[in-house]
């Protein structure tokens, strides 16, 4: 031993293991791929490998039933770090969403703000320059002090880290609803651009290739990371906030550059991020992939901290880290560049034969492992669980919307709609992030998908995440179907065809059978919506243990969507561009308030059924309404999702800032209840807005396309959505209440006015 | 008139460089190169321009620690010589750090990043960035920073007033200085000053996001044109005399 300071290592044994989060049987498996005891730093390895969030252990069976090819896919899902997908002119897109639920329900900030930081590098290690971010979030109520914390403190995180990153945060979703309040749900989506000729694999390669480490300095922080985020939620979480590694943006837009450098120099055989599980995960997943080992030499990487033995250094998750394969004999050109940025490279080891990854430290052999028995899809355990439908559906299916009594305004039902966090403006968050930053950004925050135009072509591409897990939680099959659908329409109502999805599969523990099946009947609805709107599936993230000490999440599978604007200059809105238009609703009202919203501000609960979905119909919708905005025949379009056609339409009016009120006749109706059909939130509808001159070919071309159209009414400049019988309420008014939703309770948005006097002298 | 060539610094950290790379270049249609931070020459160039982002990750203070780069030397013996410098943001704080305009930024009084549209209204059109604005004018910019809330003492400020080195204040859509269209607490709300000479200017909004008209709006091109104008002038000068 040369280190000054002996580090005693504690007998690895079964309680050993135990404690490291392994069972009995996978103890037995290691023993049995070694043929003897493993080292300490073995049992490390292998613990954090074999966890769920490395291993998908409890998941991959599932997600193997997903598409995962087809259409502009350019590389299998899972295959390399991100997702890509080709968008013609010789480039392609490459996106990747990514939970970061567990270190941001202990440690806000820097939980959501390295969340950020990890997907961004997943995006560039394949050699994309990361275009735009994406969030998902979802607390627990609002008005709780705790929640409030959680929420300031992971936006703040997301921006600081994004601001200073450099790549615009041009979308996402905040939803509020009590099962998360001790576990919120913090996903993040990058998107990448990426030439053809340019993209880099993470994959070992070319025996006697250098192994080079880059980036920060390794430390101590988050070592763990990925099997405290195997675990629920508890008490004892708050003492794993050492777990939660600590960001650094600067130095991560300083490794975006370099590596980007780097790969243009074609010296670089592999580059994987080092993210969960860090340097073990990334030379057992780089080996596996290219059949290959690799010899590994710990003394030499930059620590940040004295004394740090062989397990600690491969377990550690500090950020701003990749391990990179270099072209023999070119590897000081590789180095130069990473100097030129101030970012330590140090050759760390090299490529060799066969499959084992050796790490010797101090000048010993302290681990010697074959890497495909680490890595999912080879070694690593696949377990089907044990599945069964849940209790608690029965109850929740047995409501009759009957039963519900029939309000006496509506107005005032469209204002409280307006005024909750999960529907009002999302200003206060937006406005805490860059969203313009690369110039790109030709329609972002507040539309029903975000637009980043992409330079050098006439294209533009249209992002937009998705989930409404009340439906999940009513219908796990049909409310996943129903997120891909809304994603879609979301897309489409910019003028994108959905080319791909990433997902981000957020459940509870999958060793409850209850919520086995949730996860397992969610996977097979994103299946099937895939299947039917050609998306395929590129890659994404699973995130089990969302839990507290009471109950499991909702079931949330958030999707990721990138969709294809061929001519930027089409791009579609929300605001009701004129007084005059007719106002158009695609799609059929089926007024069902399951799940929906205003039942919420009803009776307070999640009930009934998720909204029906008939996939074929939604795909048909889609494409009539692209059809409409290529042709350049609607001058608005808004896809109608929670509050129902009543939140819809007011938002038209509220986004057009110019005073565009609504008509709508009072034969929309039709004998239905007019709450139904005002906030029920049936799926695959949009409402649109065209001149006078061409409503009439619309409705042909909805005939032809078999899809059902109803003329609600028409757009007026009277300031006023009116529905005839039912309610007349000033659009200024409205948008008060719409503005209001958040800042009532987190206080003023970052740039109001009234801070404005503070030091002035 | 021949290209005109601006020059983009770029630190570890900036993040607009592209951006105004874009402006000038793609978008305006002159010669627009990078100079490398540690690079002791800006070498042959008409316009510095000093963009915005977050140099050495704006640790320490904003623009505390680019000012030190090797070539920050050379841009105020740039500067000195009369030469035109812009800094955009994070650019406007380096130009406060390094001595070439006055005051300081100090955080935002609502403690928190902000990044929308604003409206500054043109107080002096008299200078070499302003010069195809509208006196009085209003321009639509982005803002997008967390610590632009520009504040000197009681003398500078005055002598800036009183010389007409307030170029930009926020203002409302329809051109007044009101508290409510201050977006970050700065004192008088100033969006952008120049130094005694003229040639320096600091702002904090963004013109270069402000110019592909496929993003809608073009109003920062102003900045830029006002810029090429000077140049003509300058050139026209020069002939004649």
């Amino acid at each position: 031993m040369k280190s000054s300071i002996e580090i005693v290592e504690p007998a690895v044994n079964l309680q050993l293991a135990l404690e490291h989060g392994l069972t009995e049987e996978e103890y037995e498996k290691i023993l049995d791929i070694l043929g003897r005891v493993p080292t300490y730093t073995e049992l490390g390895i292998y613990s954090v490998m074999w966890s769920e969030h490395c291993s998908y252990k409890n998941s991959i069976a599932v997600l193997k039933t997903l598409p995962r090819i087809g259409g502009k896919l350019l590389v299998e899902a899972g295959e390399e770090n991100a997702g890509l997908v080709d968008i013609g002119d010789n480039l392609a897109v490459a996106f990747k969403i990514e939970s970061h639920n567990h270190p941001s329900a202990v440690e806000p900030y820097q939980g959501a703000a390295t969340g950020v930081g990890g997907i961004m590098r997943d995006v560039f290690t394949m050699g994309a320059r990361p275009v735009a971010c994406l969030n998902s979030l979802r607390f627990g109520d609002i008005s709780d002090a705790r929640v409030q914390y959680l929420f300031k403190n992971v936006v703040r995180g997301i921006g600081d880290y994004g601001n200073s990153f450099g790549v615009p945060t041009v979308g996402g979703e905040v939803y509020f609803e009590r099962c998360y309040r001790d576990n919120p749900l913090v996903n993040a989506m990058a998107v990448g651009v990426v030439k053809h000729g340019e993209v880099a694999r993470a994959v070992a390669a070319g025996v006697g290739n250098p192994v080079l480490i880059v980036g920060s300095a390794t430390g101590r922080d988050g070592i763990h990371g990925a099997t405290f985020a195997s675990e629920e939620i508890s008490n004892r979480s708050e003492a794993k906030r050492p777990s939660v590694q600590v960001g650094d943006p600067f130095t991560e837009k300083l490794l975006l550059e370099a590596t980007l450098e780097a790969i243009k120099t074609g010296y670089v055989v592999g580059i994987q991020d080092m993210g969960a599980a860090g340097l073990t995960c990334s030379s057992a997943e780089m080996s596996a992939r290219g059949t290959v080992g690799m010899d590994l030499h710990l003394d030499g990487i930059p620590i940040r901290e004295l004394e740090m033995s062989s397990y600690e250094i491969m377990l550690s998750e500090s950020q701003e880290r990749m391990l990179v394969i270099a072209q023999h004999e070119h590897e000081q050109k590789v180095i130069n560049i990473f100097k030129k940025w101030d970012l330590p490279a140090v050759v760390i080891g090299h490529v060799k034969d066969g499959p084992l990854v050796s790490v010797y430290h101090n000048g010993e052999l302290k681990a010697e492992v074959p890497a495909p028995s680490l890595v999912l899809g080879e070694g690593a355990p696949v377990y089907i669980r044990e599945e069964r439908e849940p209790q608690y559906l029965k109850r929740i299916r047995s409501f009759n919307p009957g039963s519900l009594s029939a309000p006496k305004n509506y107005g005032k039902i469209l204002r409280e709609l307006l005024s909750r966090p999960n529907i009002g403006s999302k200003r206060w968050v937006y406005e805490q992030y860059d969203s313009m930053v690369r110039t790109n950004s030709v329609s972002v925050a507040g539309g029903d998908a975000a637009v980043i135009r992409i330079k050098g072509t006439r294209k533009a591409i249209s992002l937009s995440t998705d989930c409404n897990s009340r439906y999940v939680y009513l219908n796990p099959r049909r409310g996943a179907q129903i997120a891909v659908a809304e994603s879609a329409r979301n897309v489409v109502c910019t003028g994108a065809s959905p080319v791909g999805i990433t997902n981000c599969l957020n459940f509870g523990n999958p060793y409850d059978p209850e919520v086995y099946w949730q996860f397992r009947e969610a996977v097979a609805g994103i299946g099937d919506a895939c299947r039917v709107l050609g998306t395929p599936v590129t890659g994404g993230n699973v995130s089990f243990y969302n839990e507290s000490p009471e109950h499991a999440v909702f079931p949330t599978p958030v999707i990721g969507m990138v969709g294809l604007i061929e001519d930027a200059q089409l791009v579609m809105t929300i605001p009701f561009k004129r007084s005059g238009d007719v106002i158009i609703l695609i799609g059929i009202n089926k007024g069902e308030i399951g799940g929906s919203e205003y039942l919420m501000t009803r009776v307070g609960d999640v009930l009934g059924d998720a909204p029906e979905l008939d996939l074929v119909r939604e795909k048909a919708v889609d494409d009539l309404c692209l059809q409409l905005i290529r042709q350049g025949l609607i001058a608005s379009a808004h896809d109608v999702s929670e509050g129902g056609i009543g939140v819809c339409l007011a938002e038209c009016c509220i986004s057009a800032e110019n005073g565009t009120g609504a008509y709508i006749n009072e034969s929309v109706f039709s004998g239905m209840r007019k709450d139904f059909w005002l906030f029920g939130e049936s799926q695959s509808m949009v409402v649109v807005s065209c001149r006078k001159s061409v409503a009439a070919r619309i409705e042909e071309m909805a005939g032809r396309a078999n899809v059902p159209l109803q003329i609600l009414g028409r757009t007026t400049d009277d300031g006023l959505i009116t529905i005839e019988g039912s309610l007349r309420e000033s659009v200024d008014e409205l948008t008060n209440a719409y503005e209001k939703a958040m800042t009532a309770v987190m206080g003023e948005s970052a740039s109001s006015g009234l801070f404005s006097s503070t030091n002035t002298t | 008139m021949p290209k005109l060539k601006f020059g983009i610094i770029v630190f570890p950290g900036s993040n607009c460089d592209h951006d105004a790379h874009y402006a000038a270049g793609t978008i305006m249609g002159q010669d627009a190169r990078f100079i490398w931070h540690k690079d002791s020459s800006l070498g042959d160039v008409d316009v510095v321009i000093i963009p915005g982002g977050f140099s050495y990750g704006d640790y320490l203070r904003c623009g505390a620690i680019a000012r030190f780069s090797p070539i920050m030397k050379d841009v105020v013996r740039f500067a000195g010589m009369g030469g035109t410098v812009l800094g955009i943001c994070n650019g406007f704080q380096i130009l406060t750090e390094a001595g070439l305009l006055p005051g300081t930024l100090l955080r935002n009084a609502s403690l928190k990043f902000v990044c929308k549209d604003v409206f500054l209204k043109v107080e002096n059109s008299d200078t070499r960035f302003t010069g195809a604005c509208k006196a009085g004018g209003v321009l639509r910019i982005p803002i997008a920073h967390g610590d632009g809330n520009y504040f000197a003492d009681a003398e500078t400020r005055a002598r800036l007033e009183e010389n007409g080195h307030i170029v930009f204040r926020y203002c409302s859509p329809g051109g007044e200085i009101t508290a409510e269209a201050n977006p970050n607490g700065s004192q008088g709300n100033i969006a952008g000053i120049v130094n005694e000479a003229g040639n320096v200017l600091g702002m904090m909004p963004h013109p270069e996001r402000a110019c592909d008209p496929i993003l809608g709006n073009t109003d920062g091109q102003r900045i830029f044109k006002s810029v090429m104008g000077s140049f003509v002038i300058q050139e026209v000068v020069h002939n004649l005399s």
